[in-house]
């Protein structure tokens, strides 16, 4: 039910998103051009060569793009607060955006090839997770997950140091690297392509593992006389997870609130169980980054506003919002 | 329910916590069919036991299921013979009642499999049983402190196994609530030949359903056997610091009453 509601919701943003843009497309056109996609139906949108062109080499790719990489925020997001029992865990908890920063400032201020970006931070993102990861089991005995956000934040403060001991060499550079911090949506299909894979694998393994991510929330103990290991169920969720988030920082630097927020307002909306918290915020955080980002590049257009800006601006009332209403239902 | 009538027993069990020892050469044994109260000060080292014995701890010693060690045991298979619930369990304050309890099926569900219509009747069931069918689509947050004592007790019997390991599964009830469980367990135990082993500090209600105790101290068993042998004057005094009298009721089993040191006036 829930999801049916939220898929219609992601629906109406897509087209949103399609419709609106600096150039002016028909919107009846852009309508009949995506009936014309539908197997079976053949129409006639009237759009123009060019028109086509922009709609489907500019909007389109932007759009998916913007609800892949809101999809795994979120559900990265959620994936981390199952797995820390914590509902104020997000993605980039393990150092994963400081070690993208960091290697996505290197390249930027050392070899200044764009398209090498994505591939440094996804690099980055991994490895500052694993690094905070392989810290957190090697210091505290038992690896409890306290010990591992410990690491997370002390991984992650070490590598926002070099990251900006690298920055302050070239200072040229600063709104560059700025610019990819803030984040924001390139859009082209070679980077839907990029992230594709990592972004199927690592969504089929967090949906599989909903019913799993449950009883962990229940407590290592109770889960392990279940017949089910904490450790493993642990590991497995904090590697997709991670996947996403590195697949996400890859293509859109770092977009804050998504993960957090999105995961949260499902769990107000649909109860706590992750079967359905895991599948909505997949949802619902795609069809929040659509909509920011189409906010993005039309308030200020043709200027653009950094995603990670929208995101907050149009997220934290929107959660206040949610958090006021559903108080109220509450007794 | 399957295979009733295990036995568990458990030989010289050593638990070490922070490298010191806090069980020594415990044993017990309990047949299907049969209550174990296991009894003892604060910090005696009751709930390490059940949880050495469940396998949550690294312990020496060994525990035998059905005369099958424990530890040889496949985590899935020991899941369906024995079924845990802890003294202060962690409860999803979202998670509903029904959501919660169904969790009990997981050893009967393949890794990343779902729940079959048997797991969610005999949730059902358990949960008609335990007077909580009402409470079913209550989320956990919102439960009394005995409600919750009771979901739990729910999600360890849906688990359906023959040995039933509950530690302090009365605290927080009221008094009817404290017969209603364990009258419960009681029924269950004797008609699907259970073996129940529970912590348990009302040494009164104790000695009203258990067959057998064991009284640890210090990590030390030192005294164990039928209740009427446990429960004795001299033991309470010299292990609990308590003055009690100890009185037969007319079916013969032990009657616990405390008694002020100075008279009231
Ligand atoms: N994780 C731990 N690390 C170190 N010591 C521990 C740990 N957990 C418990 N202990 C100690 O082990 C001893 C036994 O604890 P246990 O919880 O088994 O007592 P208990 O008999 O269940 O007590 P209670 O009646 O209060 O529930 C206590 O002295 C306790 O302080
Ligand atoms: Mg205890």
């Amino acid at each position: 039910m829930a999801l049916a509601v939220a898929l219609a919701v992601l629906l109406v943003c897509v087209l949103a998103g399609l419709m609106t843009g600096a150039a002016g497309i028909p919107a009846k056109g852009v309508v009949l051009e995506l009936a014309d996609l539908l197997p079976f139906v053949s129409v006639d949108s009237g759009l123009s060569p060019v028109e086509q062109g922009l709609l489907y080499q500019l909007r389109m790719p932007r759009v998916v793009l913007a609800a892949i990489v809101g999809g795994l925020l979120a559900l990265a997001g959620a994936g981390y607060q199952g797995v820390f029992r914590n509902p104020l865990a997000d993605p980039y908890l393990l150092g994963a955006a400081a070690g993208a920063g960091f290697t996505a400032t290197l390249v930027i201020v050392l070899v200044q090839a764009d398209g090498l970006v994505p591939l440094a931070a996804f690099a980055g993102a991994v490895g500052g997770v694993m690094l905070a990861y392989g810290l957190g089991n090697t210091a505290g005995r038992g690896g409890g997950t306290a010990t591992l956000v410990l690491a997370g934040v002390a991984v992650a403060s070490f590598l926002s140091a070099l990251q900006a001991f690298v920055q302050q060499i070239r200072v040229e550079q600063l709104q560059r690297i700025y610019a990819w911090i803030l984040g924001g949506i390139g859009g082209d299909w070679s980077q839907v392509w990029l992230i594709a894979p990592y972004a199927l694998v690592s969504i089929g393994v967090m949906l599989a593992h909903g019913r799993l991510l449950d009883v962990l929330s229940v407590g290592d103990d109770e889960a392990t006389s279940l017949g089910v290991s904490a450790a493993r169920v642990r590991l497995v969720i904090l590697c997709a997870a991670s996947l996403a988030t590195a697949s996400a920082v890859a293509v859109s630097g770092l977009i804050g609130f998504v993960g957090i927020v999105v995961p949260h307002i499902a769990r107000r909306l649909a109860g706590g169980s992750y079967r359905v918290v895991l599948p909505l915020s997949l949802i619902g955080g795609a069809a929040f980054l659509v909509l920011a980002d189409m906010v993005a590049r039309t308030v200020l257009a043709p200027a653009e506003l950094p995603i990670g800006v929208v995101t907050a601006f149009i997220g934290a009332p929107f959660f206040v919002g949610v958090l006021r209403a559903t108080r109220a239902v509450e007794p | 329910m399957s295979a009733a009538g295990t036995t568990v027993e458990v030989r010289d069990l050593c638990v070490a916590l922070d490298r010191r020892p806090v069980l020594a050469g415990v044993g017990l044994s309990a047949s299907g069919g049969e209550w174990l109260a296991v009894v003892g000060p604060n910090g005696a080292g009751k709930s390490t036991l059940l949880r050495a014995m469940m396998g949550l701890l690294e312990s020496e010693g060994e525990v035998l299921v059905g005369g099958v060690p424990a530890r040889t045991l496949k985590p899935r298979r020991r899941a369906r013979l024995m079924a845990y619930a802890p003294q202060t369990p962690l409860m999803p304050a979202s998670l509903t009642v029904f959501e919660y309890t169904l969790l009990g099926r997981t050893p009967y569900i393949s890794h990343l499999g779902r729940e079959s219509r048997h797991d969610r009747e005999v949730t059902g069931a358990v949960l008609e049983r335990l007077d909580l069918a009402e409470l079913a689509g209550r989320t956990l947050g919102r439960l009394s402190g005995g409600e919750r004592q009771r979901v739990v007790l729910a999600r360890a019997l849906v688990q359906q196994a023959p040995v039933l390991l509950l530690d302090e599964p009365t605290t927080a009830l009221d008094l009817g609530h404290q017969q209603q469980v364990l009258e419960l367990v009681d029924r269950l135990r004797l008609a699907d030949g259970l073996t129940v082993v529970t912590t348990i500090h009302d040494l009164g209600l104790a000695g009203q359903y258990a067959d057998s105790m064991l009284l640890i101290a210090d990590g030390r068993t030192v005294a164990s056997g039928p209740v009427r042998e446990v429960l004795t004057e001299p033991l309470l005094a010299r292990h609990f610091g308590a003055r009690v009298r100890v009185t037969e009721d007319p079916t013969g089993r032990p009657l616990v009453n405390l008694i002020r040191p100075t008279p009231p006036v």
